[in-house]
């Protein structure tokens, strides 16, 4: 082909991430269904939490419960939405077309970064109508302009790097369904944090891990500053979680995508 | 335009290991056609892989379109197309985005994309089946879509592993239409196959591959002209006329008194060659006339696979 040889090798990842991209969201919104469950769930959760349990549960803030619970909400949906891109991943391992893509020397990486960056695109959907579904049930945050770009852009971050590690995940596994398992995962993460209650009204024994795992500071933060109250550091320990999962995932996924395919 | 010399490859590891390619020597010319036929298991997907640059090659070297395909590996791809045994097509999505698809991976602007699917979609007769998912397809309009997507590059050199394969007789013919439309149109053409006819009608040279090695090399007329093309399978008319007539046999089934010779086909040939057996008219019960299978050529390239226990007699 003779317009490849002028593209240079970054242009061409580029070029190839893009039309990857174009394709996972292409087959997304013909899979309405998968992602409209991985929203339902989230917000029955909220949902549930809001008027069946929220009164009996002390937040100790004075805020209304639905504005404590909304950022953990929000985290669980990227986590179910992401799980998505597991299963996309792995199903693409198994079909016929990565052999076709490997032929046209589409690296790993643009592969990934397709599944990645539709992933992104679904969860910032999802996102914004789950803060749709809390505002008409009563959610009234009250962030400063810097506050909710902040919050914004470190979901974004969180998002990214659940993405990256779904895609990894998805490497691993052997069949689709172990890879949907992701959702569990994600699940597991976020229950034992601050999404529903305080970490301190949970039995002692899991407060060293609920205090130190990724999903505690995003929250903590994302309710900070959706809040306006004030987040100290954990802005910056949920940025470092988040860029940590994503390079480990990064390199590990390369790692994973050469094996499987050598 | 393909050039190998003593292509190794063992899968496996230990006491498992096993030697899939055994010093394996092809030479394929500009613009020709040429298949590797060998039986299930011989090494065919392997060597196509290994000179597509999917599979590495424990030992030997190998050019194709005079890129090395070890240390030229991105060359190479950009030069050939595969289509595998199992097609590598994008069930999720139509015919015509799989083929966009490529064309923009292939670095085509849209519009250019565009209009190159168009383009195959009508000469692989899939104009019609553009729009519907590539999951839908039959197998012979799977494969259809998976060389035209091979073919959105313009590569100079196509393998098909197994083109027909699985394929419906009616698939398999449109199929050969579209390997002779290739080959007419300047292209180099590497095929495998299981069938000593599909090998016979679509190419210039052959080489047969048995257990990793190279058992016969040479146009189709070379080969026929040692496996004969028919087999004649006599009956016997009882024991004793079984056991006068077996030493002439390439195929033998003593269970019922059935033997076979290979013979061009021809009524002048069979009639001549019952008489030169059978003088008295007395030892052949009946007879049947069979094409020459790929069975037949491996028993008579390399003695193997006869139905007896009896050593080889060819
Ligand atoms: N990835 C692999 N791992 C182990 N054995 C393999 C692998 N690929 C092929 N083989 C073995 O190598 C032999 C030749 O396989 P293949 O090249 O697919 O033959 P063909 O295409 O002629 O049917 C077979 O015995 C097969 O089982
Ligand atoms: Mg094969």
């Amino acid at each position: 082909m003779s317009d490849t040889a002028i593209i240079s090798p970054v242009g061409r990842a580029l070029n190839n991430s893009l039309v990857m991209t174009a394709r996972s969201v292409r087959l997304n919104t013909r899979n309405v269904d998968a992602i409209f469950t991985s929203l339902m769930l989230p917000i029955m959760l909220m949902l549930i939490f809001v008027y069946l349990f929220g009164g009996a549960i002390s937040t100790g803030t004075g805020e209304p419960y639905v504005a404590y619970v909304v950022p953990g909400v929000l985290l669980l949906c990227a986590g179910f939405g992401s799980s998505g891109t597991a299963v996309g991943v792995n199903e693409d391992m198994k079909g016929g077309i990565i052999d076709r893509l490997r032929s046209l020397d589409v690296g790993g990486a643009s592969i990934l970064a397709g599944h990645v960056a539709s992933s992104t695109v679904r969860n910032t959907v999802s996102t914004v109508l789950v803060l749709g579904v809390a505002l008409l049930i009563g959610f009234r945050p009250s962030p400063t302009l810097p506050g909710a770009l902040a919050a914004a852009g470190l979901l974004l971050a969180f998002i990214v790097a659940i993405s990256w590690l779904a895609a990894t995940v998805g490497l691993v596994t052997k069949s689709p369904e172990a890879a949907g398992a992701f959702s569990f995962f994600m699940m597991f993460l976020t229950y034992p944090s601050s999404t529903f209650a305080p970490i301190d009204t949970m039995p002692g024994w899991i407060h060293g891990f609920a205090h130190h795992q990724p999903v505690t500071p995003v929250i903590e933060s994302l309710r900070g500053l959706l809040l306006n109250d004030p987040v100290g550091s954990a802005p910056w320990i949920a940025l470092a979680w988040c860029t940590g999962i994503l390079l480990t995932a990064m390199a590990l996924s390369g790692r994973l995508f050469r094996n499987r395919t050598a | 335009m393909i050039r190998a010399t003593g292509l190794e490859k063992s899968y496996g590891r230990g006491d498992e290991r096993v030697k899939v390619l055994d010093g394996i020597d092809l030479s394929v010319e500009r613009g020709t056609v040429f298949a590797l036929l060998g039986p299930n298991g011989a090494g065919k997907t392997t060597a196509v892989r290994i000179l597509a640059t999917l599979a590495d090659a424990d030992g030997g070297t190998a050019t194709v379109a005079g890129y090395d395909v070890r240390t030229q590996r991105r060359q190479v791809r950009r030069a050939v197309s595969l289509t595998g045994q199992f097609a590598s097509v994008d069930e999720k999505q139509t015919g015509e985005e799989n083929l966009r698809m490529v064309a923009r991976l292939g670095g085509l602007s849209r519009p250019a994309a565009r209009r190159r699917a168009a383009e195959l979609l009508e000469r692989f007769d899939l104009t019609a089946a553009g729009r519907r998912l590539a999951g839908t397809y039959s197998g012979g309009m799977r494969r259809r879509l998976d060389l035209a997507a091979g073919l959105v590059g313009e590569p100079r050199v196509i393998f098909l592993d197994e083109p027909t394969t699985g394929l419906d007789l009616r698939s398999r013919q449109e199929l050969w239409q579209v390997v002779r439309g290739l080959s007419a149109g300047g292209s180099t053409v590497f095929l495998t196959t299981q069938y000593l006819e599909e090998a016979d009608q679509l190419s210039d040279r052959i080489a047969v591959l048995d257990g990793g090695r190279l058992v016969a090399e040479g146009t189709a007329t070379e080969l026929k002209s040692r496996v004969s093309g028919h087999r004649l399978d006599l009956v016997a008319t009882d024991a004793a006329a079984y056991e006068r007539l077996a030493p002439l046999a390439v195929q033998l089934s003593p269970d019922t008194l059935t033997l076979g010779l290979p013979t061009d086909g021809t009524a002048a040939r069979v009639r001549a060659l019952l008489d030169e057996i059978d003088p008295r008219r007395r030892d052949v019960a009946s007879f049947t006339v069979h094409s020459a299978t790929l069975d037949d050529v491996f028993l008579a390239l390399t003695g193997r696979g006869r139905t007896t226990e009896e050593p080889a007699r060819v």
